[in-house]
């Protein structure tokens, strides 16, 4: 079913993946890849399996309970790449926290409450970079000063309590980027925090990945911020990628009823009219997926019979636009990114 | 999305009415509830049909039959008098289960409205019944129903009293948590801008919505209440001999454990598994009542 | 830290208040002449003259208060009904005993819910996880002086390994006192162990599922680690604050079981004041291990603040 692939230079990349939970299928052949220095932006609302493709991914969802198939890439230094899910718990330690850093939602409850910041910071360093005690702890305050922390030297001393929202969140892009990874996983980093404070977040992780060249994977349901930061885009809808394409591509030719129906119930300064439009309905139930379109239920363009009985494969639009729909049709408008 | 969350929430304020059909039919699929129903049940059967029931009358003695140990003429064996066990232990059903109604009913009654008042008025009201709870939990419930009936003395009536005591201020304290986040409700605040009178508020908004951990404290609260009703005649302060009580046959086993085991084995037996059947209910219907466990489980 | 523990004696003082009145209170609920009626069958004119201006019935409600209180304050707690000893002595001789006996079923509950709790957390929905939930309901509901005489029927009157009763001072003779204290210590601490499981039990699968916990994974640490440092360490602070209340109510919950054990401590002190209504050694005791409660609960909030850093904030 799959027609794109992981590319062979890429940072990393998922082929394929499949998750299931019981009776739930969260995931299905889901593929999309980041290359080093990329930014790669999955869009999907609560419940669309954005947050699973990067957790199970990477060893971070039980299994069992979960059931996962598929490949998960991860570029080498020696340029050949190789796959997560048949990793030994060991091999998976070693690269969680030293090449892939991960940044999540909530900074108030992700980051340990009885530790101090220093602590977090750097008890990486010591298992992955073997740094002694007072060496972590210079590294530490340095980290800090990176992710634009002032007085870091008093405030690496902080709990997290102590510290606002937005410097907590720095603090975790800080423990992301300590062991200094090819790839950051960014999943919905700027959802909890206030506008103003969403915007610095976006621009430290920018101004660090162009220094650092490392590779983004930003998780988001908002196609605004994400279309502000990204190279590509995939946009995941009960499992499964229903659109993919470069940020330009897709903010021009959105061909998806779903990725249409996102820009719709974009809330856009100076728009005229106050109504904000949504989409109505709810996501799939992952226990009952519809045996045709998983968008059917919600869709204002669906074809009867086809659409409710036959699943659409992915198919390529243009160059590098794929399309998962058999009512795809660009919608060339208004190029207001 | 919007659209998506405003039908679950209108699903969640439309669905509190079939929620307690739900709840039912959720607590009848468990054989653990039925095991409890059946237990209470018997309990109920003994307290109420015990006369009909015991093969004797409590304190038919003849001491030729003294600790006949358990048999086909007397199941759990005969005490130092030759007093049917059996007999003993149905007939204690009954002042168990008046002792534990009675002052369970007087906790709930008073600690619920207190707790309304408390919660629902705030300022002086609350700083008063607070601090009176505070003062109520720094007092060990065993030690403090005791003393109770140490200065009223010992009897069935100061035992409800006792215990009913002890028992408010939990009720108390878990009503008017619930009130608290309660009164801040939408609907509750509607209420009061149309200018419904407290009580009515308080009656018909207010009080349905914090039952549920009402109902959870009641069941576990019988259980407590059989446990100092049991505790208080063991030390001679509740039913008083010669009356048949769980508790007292177990004081008055102690001195026979070499004669007979059954004596101290059956009575304790009894409170055991109608504690436990309250406590088993109460969990139940925490499960069932308490959607924070619910969506707990469910992710 | 300095003022949240000057909040918490403000209020710790509040309740010692009401504590006090609710004892004071208890002697005037007695119906009719408390001293007349301790004394019974044995009146005796002259004592019963001297008993009665020394407990000071005949003053002024609020007067006999404040003397009261100001006694308490100064470690008069009156004198016995019974003997004529001061309570205060009556107290301290029997403190030891309770004492030893509620943190040794302290210990044993600790020993009991440390490992099922963790153990049934980290299986949860196994069979053995099913076990220990059943153990925990078992012990929350088992009647403690029943469990008490049945662990003298199957320890001391069947296989005859451990004293039935009795008391030895832990400073007299340590092995005797162990053996002494084991089964009231079992029959106590059971219904805390079991109470407590259950509390750790949530607490750790709780802890198990929190974002810190998933953030510690993914900065592949070795388990042992993510489970010492990130779960367990996160789950098991707010055990302190149960573990505490627990040792409380085992100072209160002990009188029973001092009766089935014969162990001489407050609880068995006060079931014998109880049936000779001698009440100044009742609300003596009563007094006593209301303020003991609250100065546990005290030192428990204080170890809180320490151990976990948002509390001094709040």
């Amino acid at each position: 079913m799959t027609t794109t692939n992981v590319s062979t230079t890429a940072a990393f990349g998922v082929d394929d993946l499949s998750v299931r939970i019981g009776s739930a299928q969260i995931l299905n052949g889901v593929t999309w890849s980041v290359e080093r220095g990329e930014t790669l932006g999955i869009v999907g609302e609560s419940g669309s399996g954005k947050s699973m493709t990067v957790l199970s991914a990477t060893g971070l969802v039980p299994r069992p309970p979960a059931v996962v198939t598929g490949r998960a890439l991860l570029g080498q230094p020696d340029g050949s790449q190789s796959d997560l899910l048949t990793m030994t718990a060991a091999q998976l330690r070693a690269v969680r926290g030293r090449r892939l850093g991960y940044v999540f939602q909530d900074p108030s409850t992700s980051l340990n409450p009885l530790l101090t910041v220093e602590r977090q910071l750097t008890e990486g360093l010591e298992y992955h970079l073997k740094m002694r005690p007072a060496e972590a702890s210079k590294r530490a305050v340095e980290l800090l000063e990176m992710v634009g922390i002032p007085d870091p030297a008093r405030r690496v001393k902080n709990y997290p309590h102590e510290l606002s929202g937005g410097m907590r969140q720095r603090v975790m892009i800080a423990i992301a980027l300590s062991c200094d990874p090819e790839v950051l996983i960014a999943d919905e980093p700027t959802t909890a925090l206030d506008v103003t404070i969403q915007a610095q977040i976006v621009d430290i992780v920018r101004s660090l990945q162009q220094r650092l060249g490392t590779a983004v994977i930003w998780i988001s349901h908002d196609l605004g911020v994400v279309g502000g930061l990204a190279d590509r885009i995939v946009v995941l809808y009960g499992g499964q990628v229903v659109e993919q394409a470069d940020v330009e591509t897709l903010f021009e030719q959105r061909s998806h009823p779903y990725t249409q129906g996102l820009f719709a119930a974009r809330p856009t300064l100076g728009r005229t009219g106050n109504e904000l439009v949504t989409i109505s309905g709810s996501p799939p139930d992952p226990r009952e997926l519809p045996p045709g379109c998983v968008f059917y239920d919600r869709c204002e363009l669906r074809l009867d019979d086809r659409c409710r009985t036959e699943r659409p494969p992915l198919v390529e639009l243009g160059p590098e636009h794929w399309v998962r729909s058999f009512c795809a049709t660009p919608e060339r408008q208004e190029a207001t990114a | 999305m919007s659209a998506a969350q405003v039908t679950a929430d209108t699903a969640a304020v439309t669905g509190s009415a079939p929620l307690w059909r739900r709840s039912l039919k959720a607590l009848l699929a468990s054989p653990v509830v039925w095991f409890c129903l059946v237990v209470l049940g018997t309990v109920l059967l003994c307290a109420v049909f015990g006369e009909q029931i015991a093969p004797q009358s409590a304190n038919e003695t003849d001491v030729s039959r003294a600790f006949t140990p358990p048999g086909p003429d007397a199941w759990m064996g005969t005490d130092d008098l030759g007093r049917d066990v059996f007999s003993r232990v149905v007939l204690s059903a009954a002042p168990t289960l008046q002792v534990s109604v009675t002052s369970v009913g007087i906790a709930l009654v008073v600690g619920v409205t207190l707790g309304l008042l408390a919660g629902y008025y705030r300022g002086w009201v609350d700083v008063v019944v607070m601090r009176v709870v505070d003062v109520m939990f720094a007092f060990p419930v065993m030690l403090l129903a005791i003393a109770i009936v140490a200065v009223l003395g010992a009897g069935l009536t100061t035992a409800i009293i006792a215990i009913g005591v002890v028992y408010t201020p939990i009720f108390a304290r878990v009503t008017r948590a619930s009130v608290l986040s309660v009164r801040e409700e939408p609907f509750i605040k509607a209420a009061k801008s149309l200018g419904a009178r407290d009580s009515r508020i308080i009656f018909t908004h207010v009080l349905p919505n914090v039952s549920a951990p009402i109902i959870v404290q009641t069941s576990l609260s019988f259980a407590f209440a059989i446990l100092s009703e049991a505790a208080l005649s063991f030390l001679g302060l509740g039913v008083q001999p010669p009356d048949p009580s769980w508790g007292r046959m177990l004081f008055d086993a102690k001195s026979f454990l070499n004669q007979g085991w059954w004596l101290s084995v059956f009575p304790g037996a009894a409170i055991f598994i109608t504690v436990l059947a309250f406590n088993l209910i109460g969990d139940a219907l925490r499960d069932v009542l308490d959607p924070k466990t619910m969506t707990k489980e469910r992710a | 830290m300095t003022l949240f523990l000057l909040k918490r004696l403000g209020h710790m003082a509040i309740v010692l208040i009401g504590v006090t009145l609710v004892v004071f209170a208890l002697i005037q609920l007695v119906p009719g002449d408390p001293v007349r009626l301790a004394m019974g069958t044995r009146f005796d004119p002259d004592v019963y003259a001297a008993l009665r201006a020394a407990s000071g019935l005949d003053r002024p409600l609020v007067e006999q208060y404040f003397s009261y209180l100001g006694n308490a304050l100064t470690g008069n707690l009156g004198v016995s009904f019974r003997s004529g000893d001061p309570v205060t002595l009556l107290l301290l001789a029997r403190l030891p005993a309770t004492l030893s006996l509620a943190i040794a079923s302290l210990v044993v509950a600790g020993l009991i819910s440390f490992p099922l709790g963790i153990h049934s957390a980290l299986n949860r929905g196994k069979f053995s996880d099913v076990v220990v939930r059943v153990i925990s309901q078992f012990g929350v509901s088992v009647p403690d002086f029943w469990m008490g005489i049945i662990l003298i029927l199957v320890f001391s009157t069947t296989l005859g390994w451990l004293p039935p009763s009795g008391y030895v001072a832990i400073t007299e003779n340590p092995w005797e006192w162990f053996r002494r204290v084991l089964l009231p210590a079992i029959t106590v601490g059971t219904a805390s162990g079991a109470i407590m499981t259950r509390y750790i039990r949530s607490s750790v699968l709780e802890s198990l599922g929190s974002d810190h916990a998933r953030t510690a994974r993914s900065k592949g640490l070795p388990e042992r680690i993510v489970m010492s440092r990130h779960i367990l360490r996160n789950a098991l602070v707010p055990v302190i604050t149960v573990g505490g209340v627990q040792l409380a109510g085992l100072l209160g919950g002990v009188v029973v079981v001092e009766v089935v054990f014969a162990w001489p401590g407050l609880g068995r002190l006060v079931y014998d004041s109880v049936a000779a209504r001698d009440y100044p050694v009742i609300q003596g005791a009563v007094l006593l291990i209301a303020v003991l409660f609250l100065f546990i609960n005290l030192i428990v909030d204080i170890v809180y603040a320490k151990v976990d850093p948002r509390i001094a904030l709040s």
